[in-house]
């Protein structure tokens, strides 16, 4: 078994995404945490400078929000799915709604509109303070490869 | 100073603007390529930190989003010809094919329509071989034509 796979097994039994984000250095970078709250994930990415995109308008880069999204998207899939290879994102589409403010962690989560075998739809909302205020949303699809 | 900027002076300005002085693109490496009124290029060295999945070592595709979101708005301020606060409205990212491990990406994007309030942009992301892109985008841009 592969680090990758125990750490999965070891967030499915405990909920604890801990062992399996220190494996992968993009979302250390990031910074993202993964918890399961009443049986829903969702996925944080907690404030830092280096989020920010344009100084002059004080706002997180639209690609961290574009990232953590999808992110979100495949924390949920191998959460739920009985492969433990990686979805692969066949493509996303992110929509930006308001301005995701500076100083504020940012969360998302995502919801299963399509599981099929081969591939999932899945939609991934992005919010700050409130999640009926959502600053971003994503659609996207990924390949999954059952075995 | 002569009305039409040359070439360093507007390099000075889209690396002030849309490189070096967003605090997120510097932090993933972004740099400035090229650029002529029709597209712009910019380049994301490979980086360790970057990777998505450990397995494979390809770069995450966040930073590919990323690297897009900043080469179409890039591409939109010099086909405007002058700064001006935009936003993106929304960016579709196909990925194409996994990426080379160890490969820099370049994201060469352009601007292909502007409207009063409204620029329409695409994109490709390639490691080294344009006619073999990585990932492919299109996005949409809101422009606040001084009027915030």
């Amino acid at each position: 078994m592969t680090d990758l796979s125990t750490a999965l097994y070891h967030a499915r039994a405990t909920n604890d995404f801990a062992p399996l984000i220190a494996l992968i250095p993009y979302a250390r970078f990031m910074g993202f945490r993964v918890e399961v709250i009443d049986d829903d994930l969702r996925l944080i990415m907690p404030y830092s400078e280096h989020l920010i995109g344009n100084g002059s308008v004080d706002a997180l880069h639209g690609g961290t929000l574009g990232a953590m999204m999808e992110s979100t998207a495949i924390f949920r899939l191998l959460w739920s799915a009985e492969t433990v290879r990686v979805p692969k994102t066949i493509n996303i589409t992110v929509e930006y709604l308001q301005k995701a403010e500076r100083g504020k962690d940012t969360y998302a989560r995502a919801e299963f509109i399509r599981h099929g075998r081969r591939v999932a739809n899945v939609r991934i909302s992005c919010w700050q303070d409130d999640p009926q205020q959502m600053v971003a949303a994503a659609n996207a699809h990924f390949l999954l490869t059952p075995e | 100073m002569s009305r039409i900027p040359n070439k360093d002076q507007v390099r000075v300005l889209i690396d002030r603007v849309f490189v070096n002085g967003v605090p997120h693109n510097v932090a993933l490496g972004i740099q400035l390529v090229d650029f002529e009124p029709e597209f712009l290029e910019l380049r994301l060295p490979y980086a360790e930190k970057l990777v998505g999945n450990p397995e494979t070592g390809v770069i995450h595709g966040g930073a590919v989003t990323t690297l897009m979101d900043a080469g179409c708005g890039g591409a939109v301020m010099i086909r405007l010809g002058k700064p001006m606060r935009i936003a993106t409205l929304d960016l579709r990212i196909d990925y194409l094919r996994p990426g080379n491990r160890d490969a820099d990406l370049v994201c060469r994007a352009e601007c292909y329509r502007v409207t009063k309030n409204v620029a329409f942009t695409r994109a490709i992301t390639h490691d080294g071989d344009p006619s073999d892109p990585v990932a492919s985008a299109a996005g949409t841009f809101i422009i606040f034509r001084g009027d915030k």
